[in-house]
């Protein structure tokens, strides 16, 4: 049975009302215990908030936000780039695919984590470390989807295509780098997720801006508040990005069966 | 009158993975007169969506040789146009551009391809539905636009797989009624595979029946001279309808039973 969007809502709402009320509850009152040491720990949700309305206020935090949002867009750029153009030149010569096979499998075993200092030694403390290791979260994910939506076209729409009388270059337009493009699109939120990932743990761990930065600094000095203050922040951005995705994948995929909603 | 497709001694064989030879047809010959409407009949498996793979020039075969209009086949029949069993249209292109481009890969500009899509479409029934996507379309509107797809090209042969396949009863008619109506416009050669024995008689002017396989091969040919432009629900009902029906089936009903392993336990 659907349910009533507004229903929806009430209920959604409810849920961040009751966990906020649990966390000032436990905060300010000796529950579980006394309250200076559960302030330390936990902070509150009133300081939470101040802190972050006095970010947005000072204007100290748009800095951040603008350099973790281009090594975002970076990251993806360049990881979808790569991964299209690789996973397409794998699925159309099954000899490199079968040569690198192992090897792409041992570098998307690697926990991308390990690279970060690396590259923080590479591409120094700037930007392009990070957007270096959001390229390695995001490559792998855009690459495998290509490579399987170029390799799956179906057989039929494939004999049907040539049947037209498309030559090679013209299936390569019309029908293989739509097909790619589909899988791309339907893994959109993922990997646009992991870019996000890339340049938020490249800051946390080594770097002099952007929420990563925010968030370690914070902790550096026990200041709980701001840590989750930074949290705070970096779920907004997350969800914002999140929702541009959701605009600009719509009319891309109103071809897709199911993809069609009638309000 | 000139053979559109003649195949002379074809076969088709696969080498199996664990070596050895899987015969799938024996060598058959078949010829397809230009403007001539002929049905392969046989059960499931029998290898006639093969035959007709190599008469498009999906397949080579593996002896013998396919001849389009005289001329040796090799790589793909552009003479030809091919309606699929399952759906084949580009399901990221709107009705109107998958029919289009089959004029816009031949050079054929934009808009004046659009304009002869919209003629096409509109002779197929769905002249108001050429910005949907094939998802938004039933089974027999998508076959529509494979129809149109495929004769928007004009092809002087229309190879068909069990088109009409998967699409309900009713529609099935409808669909028939239509491939026929157009025919009779516009005379090409066709093969048309079926399994369906009514809509073989219905639709042909000839019927070439296969045995089960492997190993299969023609094993009755039957003429049908039921008068043109025929009425697909009433050529039903004609005598020579029931008698082509009954002779066809004899020679037919045999075979069918070897394919479900029945062969000679008792009557049908």
């Amino acid at each position: 049975m659907p349910i009533a969007r507004s229903k929806l809502l009430v209920l959604q709402v409810l849920v961040a009302v009751f966990a906020i009320i649990f966390w000032h509850i436990v905060t300010n009152y000796p529950v579980f215990s006394d309250v200076k040491t559960m302030k330390f720990f936990f902070s509150t949700p009133i300081d939470v908030f101040t802190r972050v309305i006095r970010m947005f206020a000072d204007g100290s935090v748009y800095k951040h936000l603008w350099i973790t949002l281009v090594e975002t867009i970076l990251a993806f750029v360049i990881g979808a780039s790569l991964g299209i153009v690789i996973g397409f030149w794998f699925a159309r010569k099954p000899l490199v695919a079968a040569v690198f096979d192992p090897y792409v499998k041992m570098m998307n075993a690697l926990p991308r984590v390990v690279l970060a200092p690396i590259f923080a030694l590479w591409f120094g403390l700037g930007i392009w470390s990070k957007v270096w290791l959001g390229v390695t979260l995001v490559f792998f994910i855009v690459f495998f989807n290509v490579y399987q939506g170029v390799r799956e076209v179906p057989q039929v729409v494939l004999a049907n295509a040539r049947m037209l009388g498309m030559n090679e270059r013209q299936l390569l337009r019309h029908v293989y780098w739509p097909a790619a493009l589909a899988w791309v699109f339907s893994s959109l939120h993922t990997s646009v997720g992991f870019a996000v990932v890339g340049a938020v743990v490249g800051e946390y761990l080594g770097s002099a801006a952007g929420l990563g930065y925010l968030i370690h600094q914070a902790e550096g000095v026990f200041d709980v508040t701001g840590v989750f203050a930074g949290m705070v922040i970096l779920m907004m951005f997350v969800m914002l990005i999140d929702a541009i995705v959701t605009v600009i994948e719509k009319p891309l995929l109103v071809w897709k069966p199911g993809e069609t909603r009638t309000v | 009158m000139t053979k559109a497709v003649e195949l002379a001694g074809v076969s088709v064989a696969y080498g199996l993975a664990g070596g050895g030879r899987y015969e799938a047809v024996q060598p058959v010959d078949l010829s397809v007169r230009d403007g001539e409407f002929v049905a392969l009949l046989g059960p499931t498996g029998c290898g006639k969506s093969t035959l007709l793979n190599i008469a498009a020039g999906l397949m080579p075969p593996s002896s013998g040789q396919c001849d389009i209009f005289g001329q040796k086949l090799s790589g793909l029949n552009a003479k030809a146009g091919y309606l699929f069993q399952q759906d084949a249209l580009m399901p990221w292109k709107t009705a109107q551009d998958n029919v289009a481009i089959g004029l816009e890969v031949t050079g054929v500009s934009r808009a004046e391809a659009l304009a002869r899509t919209q003629v096409m479409l509109t002779k197929v029934g769905l002249g108001a539905f050429g910005d949907r996507y094939p998802h938004q379309l039933s089974g027999g509107q998508r076959k529509r636009v494979a129809l149109a797809q495929v004769l928007i090209r004009e092809p002087k042969i229309l190879l068909m797989d069990e088109p009409f396949g998967p699409l309900d009863a009713q529609t099935r008619l409808i669909m028939s009624e239509l491939l026929l109506d157009l025919w009779q416009q516009d005379r090409k050669a066709v093969m048309f595979v079926t399994h369906d024995l009514d809509e073989a008689i219905a639709l042909s002017d000839r019927v070439v029946v296969m045995s089960a396989g492997p190993k299969s091969r023609f094993i009755g040919e039957f003429e049908v001279n039921l008068p043109r432009p025929r009425d697909i629900a009433e050529v039903r009902s004609e005598p020579a309808f029931h008698r082509l029906h009954a002779d066809i089936w004899s020679c037919l009903r045999e075979e069918v039973r070897k394919t479900y392993g029945l062969a000679g336990k008792g009557a049908a």
